[in-house]
């Protein structure tokens, strides 16, 4: 029988501490579209993953299940030993509801391809709403913490300024810091710099690198841009229709990829 | 018993036939009229003309923005003493019909807008008269972008034309309103008008909703 | 010395009939008020209904909106007056019960604009919201309301005018509006045609009031979404009319009344 205190929420039970991500024969369809299918994954904490692989491969996708804005058809995730999508009470196993996905979420951050900063507010409320509305933190604390990442990112000035008037290299950093400040364990970076105008990305890549490098983040990083794959992470995941062909440290997948899938991959990205 | 079903029974037949032959030639010359009109001022205002174009702009706006209640007392009290003497169903017919050619108008103008520019270049290219190329080409294109909100337009009008039951018409409300009078008791007679309208409302409205998403709106 | 548009020192027809007409006027603005909070009370409760997750909820939203958009405010303000009393033995107060229809009746236009104007935020907003963790509460109300209520204002405004033009029925269940009054100037024989004039002047004049003072929101809500702000192309091909009704809005707005 199950006591009081297991039958209220037993889920922040860590079952497998080696693993920040594991993914169990996940497979996700849209309609008759199989996006993901039976995919098996493990990362471990504080590990720098690049997804790479032809467009519609279902990189994207993967982020996309790990932030919980879509659901698994079949499989199971854990996120730092805690399903996603369901979660354990009583020994039952129920789908996840709000509290179970906010619990969770609060471990992940994610940096969207369009940026997605909040038009309503200003550049510093963008980095402290979070913080203040759903961690709880006092609001003079969180200025504190946005100027020190505003800093960070190289837009100390633009803290009172509208995210319109920002270009997008200052829009995608400001998302950055925005994520940064509800300090997650794992950071999702989905396509960052493919918005933006060519000269911009460097500058992005150059604030990435420097964070990839220095905390102890997790990191899941999809991108086209080969060398920066190269440059933030320390293990390559070569995708294809849905699952994993090629998986090895970047080294070695750039440079002596053994699956057929990944050299012509290569090929095509070089000679874009 | 609250509900009178014997009573429901009885009028029912009446409210039916007498009242629903009215509202429905009320909605149908209404329409009809709307537009008709719609059309004529939407191309007014296309006109290059400004004093044209301007004062129908401005006379339509000033139509759209009073309530059609008080231009029915305009119609229906005020052109007499010019001389014009009609049925206060013609008077309710001209009052919407010239009420809502103030909102069609917009959706014609609306349509004719959205008519792709490589059109007018095509007819040009082509040497198609001005005129040939208004009727021809772009008029057609319009009023096929212009029928489902048309079609919303008829539902409204058949909404509103019991407001032609204040300038006595008997229509559905009207003759309920008559029945309740005379019993001092509108509950069942104004139900049965009630549900009358949402029974043929909600229906037309979910058909221009499918006409809709068909033309691709 | 001026004069009041009220007095009753005005010349011939005038200040015969601008004093009744004030009256209206203010028991016209009274109604319209009254039904425009209501009605967007309404609009906001029932809008973001419709976007439930629960089934039934959205059920009940839908069934409400297709029952009062069904028939026209006349019907319903007949069914409330004379009506409802039997069926449940409770009269209301003939300016309450005309309130009360024109707010159910326009509340369930406005509840589409709602629903329209929060699904057209991008969904890139509600994404990123979900990912910072904030709460659905927190996402409705410091995320998605903000931003969609620029897109709201626009056929908000034309619902407000159909709300004016609407009062004007409450006459019939002997409300003392405006067209109360001037009904019974024609009726004790003023100049109809002056009276009626100074009617539908009268209207005008509310319904561009009203447009001037959503104009005046819209600006303020646009700048704070940073769109739009002083000076910015778009206002200016505006003039003073109302905006234009676009197709895409006809069903759910312009279709109204």
């Amino acid at each position: 029988m199950a006591t009081e205190a297991s039958t209220r929420n037993d889920s922040s039970v860590r079952t497998d501490p080696q693993w920040m991500i594991r993914f169990d024969k996940v497979v996700k369809r849209f309609g008759d579209l199989t996006v993901l299918r039976e995919l098996d994954f493990h990362v471990r904490p504080g590990e720098r993953v690049t997804l790479i692989g032809p467009s519609g491969s279902g990189k994207t996708t993967i982020l996309r299940l790990l932030m919980t804005l879509e659901r698994v058809t079949s499989g199971t995730i854990e996120v730092d030993g805690q399903c996603l999508s369901h979660m354990r009470r009583g020994g039952e196993l129920l789908p996840a509801d709000e509290r179970h996905l906010r619990q969770i979420r609060k471990k992940i951050g994610m940096v969207f391809q369009q940026f997605n900063l909040f038009p309503n507010m200003n550049v510093l409320r963008n980095i402290t709403e979070a913080p203040v509305r759903s961690l709880g933190v006092p609001r003079e604390q969180a200025e504190e913490k946005a100027r020190e990442l505003l800093e960070m990112v190289g837009l100390a000035d633009k803290a009172l300024e509208h995210p319109s008037r920002l270009s997008g290299g200052q829009q995608q950093r400001v998302a950055i810091a925005r994520a940064l400040a509800m300090e997650p364990e794992v950071l999702l970076l989905d396509e960052v710099t493919s918005a933006l105008d060519p000269e911009l990305v460097s500058g992005v890549q150059d604030l990435l690198r420097d964070i990839a490098h220095r905390g102890d983040l997790t990191l899941l990083c999809v991108t086209h841009e080969m060398r920066f794959a190269k440059d933030i992470s320390d293990r390559v995941l070569m995708f294809d229709q849905g699952q994993i062909v090629e998986d090895g440290p970047p080294e070695q997948i750039f440079s002596a990829p053994t699956h057929q899938r990944t050299r012509e991959f290569l090929q095509a990205v070089l000679n874009a | 018993m609250i509900w009178d079903w014997d009573w429901t029974l009885e009028i029912l037949p009446e409210l039916l036939t007498q009242g629903l032959l009215v509202t429905l030639q009320a909605t149908l010359g209404g329409a009809v009229l709307a537009f008709v009109l719609g059309l004529f001022v939407a191309l007014l205002r296309r006109s290059r003309n400004p004093f044209v174009s301007r004062p129908v702009g401005a006379v339509m706006e000033f139509v759209r923005s009073t309530p059609l209640l008080v231009q029915l007392f305009v119609v229906y009290y005020v052109l007499p003493d010019f001389g014009v003497k009609m049925t206060a169903l013609m008077t309710g017919i001209i009052g919407l019909g010239v009420h809502y050619a103030s909102y069609t108008s917009e959706v014609y103008r609306a349509g004719i807008d959205g008519v792709p520019k490589g059109q007018w270049e095509a007819a040009i290219a082509l040497n198609l008269p001005r005129r040939w190329t208004w009727i021809s080409v772009v008029l057609p294109q319009a009023v096929r972008r212009s029928l489902p909100a048309l079609g919303n337009y008829l539902i409204a009008i058949f909404k509103e034309s019991p407001q032609l039951s204040i300038i006595t018409v008997v229509d559905v409300v009207g003759f309920a309103r008559e029945l309740g009078s005379e019993r001092f008791r509108y509950l069942e007679p104004m139900t049965i008008a009630g549900l009358f309208f949402l029974l043929v409302a909600i229906p037309a409205s979910i058909f221009v909703r499918r006409l809709e998403r068909r033309l691709g709106n | 010395m001026t004069i009041s548009p009220c007095s009753a020192e005005l010349p011939g027809t005038l200040g015969e009939a601008m004093p009744f007409l004030c009256e209206g006027a203010v028991i016209t603005l009274q109604s319209t008020l009254g039904g425009s909070l209501l009605a967007i009370a309404i609009a906001l409760l029932v809008g973001l209904m419709a976007m439930s997750g629960h089934a039934w909820v959205r059920g009940v939203a839908r069934v409400y909106m297709e029952f009062f958009r069904g028939t026209s405010v006349l019907v319903q303000l007949f069914w409330i007056f004379y009506a409802m009393p039997i069926l449940t033995g409770f009269q209301l107060d003939k300016s309450f019960a005309g309130i009360l229809a024109l707010g159910l009746n326009l509340g369930a236009y406005g509840s589409e604009v709602v629903r329209g104007a929060v699904q057209s935020v991008p969904q890139g907003q509600r994404e990123a919201a979900i990912a910072l963790n904030f709460s659905p509460y927190h996402r409705m109300r410091y995320v998605i309301l903000p931003q969609a209520f620029v897109g709201m204002i626009p056929p908000m405004n034309n619902l407000l005018i159909e709300l004016l033009k609407a009062t004007s029925l409450l006459s019939v269940i002997t409300v003392a509006d405006l067209t109360y009054q001037g009904r019974l100037l024609v009726n004790s024989g003023s100049d109809q045609l002056i009276v009626f004039a100074l009617l539908l002047l009268i209207y005008f004049l509310f319904s561009y009031l009203i447009t001037l003072i959503m104009r005046f929101v819209e600006g303020r809500a646009a700048r704070m979404v940073g769109r739009g702000g002083p000076g910015s192309g778009r206002r200016k091909d505006r003039r003073w009319s109302r905006r234009p009704v676009s197709p895409a809005e006809t069903p759910s707005v312009e279709g109204a009344r």
